[in-house]
């Protein structure tokens, strides 16, 4: 079976300036909502008390409220949680009450109005942790956006290297958007799932950018934009059945995976479909604008196949 | 052109055959069993235990299926978990306090793949259930404190030399002494920097006022909240012991702070109270007078004597101490194990503060002869930590304690003098907890993700590539096998994101043969014959997932610097993922197409699709 075919090469950079509109419009949509409307950070970010409670039969949330609020506990969030019989608290963080302290005091509290409570986890974090996990999450990305960019401008050039990483950037930040938008919880294993975003989908750019360096070399008449053309084409059926393998894993991972690998799954999902398109349709116009020539690669290429030559001789 | 030599075949068969051999003992499951470790670190783990244990279990007519002894204490195993309770019962009569008897899960691993050291993979807390601390250790008021002393040993040296202070306080972690005379001011200082080294001298103020400042350099800070922390861990580490947990971690996370995991436990109130509780050292007189035979037979049955109180020593003897309290632990800076340099013998050696040594002098000097007492007092007990008579007046804040049995004794006596009490306030800015249904659940939903998405992968991948499809999944088979077992071998805590990212990283893995497979299509495409497309599809292709894979690993390791817990775990998956598959992809998936293809004459047709 195969199911791309494509006889005649498809004039995507004539698209460019469609596609990179598109992206721009979805890009400043994505940082409107960031902070227009800011993320919903869970407690890993916030510091605060999170505790899932389990009950035999329906959960009665208003007891519940009720309950904790004639401990003397303010702010308190309690809400249904996959199913009627599983609640979410959620607190923040308390001045006089030390974590250790809030948490046992409300579960002792709901253990004595109803004695089926089950308190099946509770996560309780300090603001300070918080705020370094914030500060440690900011310096992770940072430094996975130099790492790449250092390594594409050495195995490339710059122009790839600045494309890829604009490209990339605007996948992360439409992610965040999107929680934004929807004000899904954000918490350390989404951000776990962006950054592992940023590194696929690098993979998508790298793998059009190495066509585009091969033919370069091949295709001597060529002017630019037909050879990027010609890569973007000829790779276009390993991109789409790529990104269809892993997102199948991915679903796999959202409907199995339960709450904790909800949000996880979702921000693959974005991740993946923004990333097709940004590495492909945004990273290569770029890079075409910045002036990839094989002038500025063909130095490169010229001893890497030797290189290459020498290594598959024997 | 497409054969690999020999010894290509064999190793990769070999990796494979090593990977099956690590990977096996995760499908074993666990068996309930009871663990029994020394609570003390003068006890050893030896066949006479091993015994103990055996007879306990044979006379309470317990069935048990397995029992024996590694480095941490001895194991027993059980055929369900009311047995394990039973024996646990009698095991806690028999074997009294000195040990703790926990309640484990031990891997039921046939003991010859436990000999080449396979185990299953290492579960964290949300895949066993448990809780989870990260302690705070409150470093200012450890400085706070050692200055206080240092305060206190000023003025002693101070007052024994005779040189003239108007004023000393503490600002801060600085000690100032004030001088009215910048002579007074020098003398002091040649004389307190010939006896505490460690400190940096500066002297300053006006011309009524001379200011002597000490200040701790930097590396005398760093030592004192290393002590402090050590202090803490060990003292957590002793409590922890009570509470009878079988695999409990407590460990230093940067500078200041423990993390504490303790596997299994749910009841959480009594794991706080135990962590949080503040234990106090007491320096008691014996009462001499009244320690005969009959007397402290008498004060068994309850009968004390006015003044006194009864508390044991660690070897259950009684011991009658007066109430009146000579010192308290906080007096203690620091205590080590020492050999005496006349006799050879071991002891153990209690440096004083400055206030601690006076006090210390005068009690020393009236009651030569008499026996002293060390009292640890908890929250749930007092215990006589050791009582040595006191040879002759003591002076100058270092005591030399003897008596000591051997070398172990003294490192153990010397650990909880410093260790009874925490050298720094802590404050738990941390807590998970995780219920053990919830455990279980995380790792079904873990395991049911990978497997759907392995077999719905599967599946795509044969219908579109046909046979080189099926060589791609079984090259993602090897994949998926080698990296549960590196994590079996490195025991690397498996949590729920890391099962997470072994299913990403199998979601991942696949494009290196879609982008070989694609790579053979076109050049078949081109007109090339099959071997020769064969051929270069795999070499054209592996530059490609070398920077691809590269990127990935970028962030991979970005995430495994920066992340901590449950993100460490997602990213130390997510990095030997991508190793394992670079392995697998392109060589397994090479050497089967090799097998298939590359020994044929003539090839009319690759069942590429």
């Amino acid at each position: 079976m195969e199911l791309f075919r494509i006889k005649k090469d498809i004039p995507f950079m004539s698209y460019g300036r469609l596609t990179t509109s598109i992206s721009l419009v979805t890009f400043i949509l994505a940082i409107f909502f960031l902070f227009g409307r800011g993320l919903n950070y869970g407690v890993d970010f916030t510091g605060g008390t999170v505790m899932e409670v389990h009950y035999p039969t329906t959960a009665n949330i208003e007891n519940i409220r009720k309950v904790i609020d004639a401990e003397g506990i303010k702010d308190v969030t309690v809400q249904n949680f996959g199913s009627s019989q599983d609640v979410l608290i959620r607190l923040p963080v308390k001045k006089e009450l030390s974590i250790a302290q809030l948490s046992e005091k409300i579960s002792h509290a709901l253990k004595s109005a109803d004695a089926g409570a089950e308190v099946r986890r509770v996560e309780s974090v300090g603001s300070q942790v918080g705020e370094e996990l914030y500060e440690n999450g900011g310096l992770a990305l940072l430094l996975v956006c130099a790492g790449i960019m250092a390594y594409l401008a050495l195995r490339f050039e710059w122009r790839f290297a600045v494309a890829a990483i604009i490209a990339n950037m605007h996948d992360v930040i439409i992610i965040l958007g999107f929680f934004a938008f929807f004000q899904w919880e954000f918490n350390l294993t989404v951000l776990a799932a962006i950054l592992a975003v940023l590194g696929y989908s690098v993979n998508e750019s790298v793998v059009v950018f190495d066509r585009v360096r091969e033919n370069f070399k091949k295709m001597r008449k060529a002017s630019a934009v037909q050879v990027i053309d010609n890569a973007i084409t000829r790779t276009m059926s390993r991109t789409i059945i790529t990104h269809m393998m892993t997102q199948t894993m991915v679903c796999s991972m959202l409907f199995f995976g339960g709450e904790t690998l909800h949000n996880f799954s979702l921000a693959l999902t974005i991740g993946i479909l923004f990333g097709i398109y940004s590495s492909v349709l945004v990273a290569c116009p770029i890079a075409m604008w910045l002036g990839v020539s094989r002038a500025n690669l063909i130095g490169d290429t010229e001893k890497k196949s030797k290189e290459d030559e020498a290594a598959i001789a024997p | 052109m497409n054969r690999y030599p020999l010894w290509k075949y064999v190793l990769i068969g070999a990796v494979i055959v090593i990977g099956l051999l690590y990977t096996i003992p995760n499908f074993f499951g666990e068996s309930p069993a009871v663990q029994i470790s020394p609570a003390k670190t003068s006890l050893k783990v030896d066949q006479s235990l091993l015994q103990k244990v055996e007879d306990t279990l044979k006379l309470a007519n317990i069935q048990f299926d397995g029992l024996y002894m590694d480095a941490s204490g001895v194991k027993a195993r059980f055929a369900n978990t009311d047995t394990q309770l039973q024996a646990k019962d009698k095991l806690v009569a028999s074997l009294g306090k000195d040990y703790t008897v926990a309640l484990n899960l031990l891997p039921q691993t046939p003991v010859w793949l436990q000999s080449i050291g396979a185990k299953p993979m290492y579960l964290g807390l949300d895949l066993r259930g448990g809780v989870h601390f990260l302690l705070q250790v409150d470093m200012k008021a450890a400085l706070d404190k050692a200055a206080e002393s240092t305060l206190g040993d000023f003025r002693t040296s101070l007052r024994k030399e005779k040189i003239n202070y108007y004023g000393i306080e503490r600002q801060g972690q600085q000690v100032v002494v004030k001088f009215e005379s910048e002579t007074e001011a020098t003398k002091a200082r040649n004389l307190l920097a010939k006896d505490f080294s460690d400190l940096t001298y500066k002297i300053g103020g006006s011309d009524k006022e001379i200011n002597l400042t000490a200040s701790m350099g930097a590396m005398s800070q760093k030592r004192i909240q290393d002590f402090a922390l050590k202090q803490n861990l060990q003292t957590l580490h002793n409590r922890i012991n009570e509470l009878g947990v079988a695999e409990p971690i407590v460990q230093q996370q940067g500078v200041d702070r423990i993390v504490v995991q303790l596997p299994g436990v749910q009841d959480t109130a009594k794991a706080k109270e135990i962590l949080g509780r503040t234990a106090t050292l007491e320096i008691r007189m014996v009462d001499e007078e009244k320690s005969d035979m009959a007397t402290l037979q008498k004060a068994q049955n309850g009968q004390v004597p006015f003044g006194d109180e009864m508390y044991f020593d660690r070897d259950g003897r009684p011991v009658l101490v007066k109430k009146n309290v000579v010192l308290t632990g906080d007096r203690i800076t620091d205590a080590g194990p020492g050999i005496n340099g006349q006799n050879g013998a071991s002891v153990v050696n209690v440096t004083l503060d400055g206030r601690g040594a006076g006090i210390f002098k005068n009690v020393t000097r009236e009651n030569v002869g008499k026996r002293m007492a060390i009292l640890l007092i908890e929250k749930s007990s007092t215990e006589v930590v050791t009582a040595p008579v006191i040879n002759e007046e003591i002076g100058g804040g270092r005591v030399q304690i003897s008596g000591m049995a051997n070398a172990q004794e003294a490192t153990d006596i010397s650990l909880l003098l410093r260790a009874g009490a925490l050298a720094a306030p802590m404050e738990i800015i941390e807590e998970r907890t995780v219920g053990p249904s919830m455990g279980e659940e995380n790792i079904k939903r873990g395991v049911h993700s990978t497997l759907w998405g392995f077999a719905a992968i599967a599946v795509m991948m044969v219908i579109y590539y046909l046979v080189f499809g099926s060589v791609s999944v079984m090259a993602l088979g090897v994949n998926l096998l080698l990296l549960v077992a590196v994590l079996s071998m490195l025991q690397a805590t498996l949590t729920l994101p890391g099962l997470a990212a072994i299913a990403l990283a199998l979601g991942m893995a696949i494009d290196a043969n879609v982008l070989i497979n694609e790579r053979i299509r076109e050049e078949l495409r081109n007109g090339n014959t099959p071997q020769a497309s064969i051929h270069a599809g795999y070499d054209r292709a592996f530059d490609t997932i070398l920077d691809s894979n590269v990127t990935t690993l970028i962030a991979g390791l970005a995430l495994f610097m920066f992340g901590t817990g449950p993100i460490k775990g997602f990213a130390v998956v997510h990095v030997l993922g991508i190793m394992t598959s670079m392995f697998s992809a392109v060589l397994v998936s090479r050497a089967i197409v090799n097998l298939l293809y590359g020994y044929r004459r003539k090839i009319e047709h690759l069942r590429i699709g």
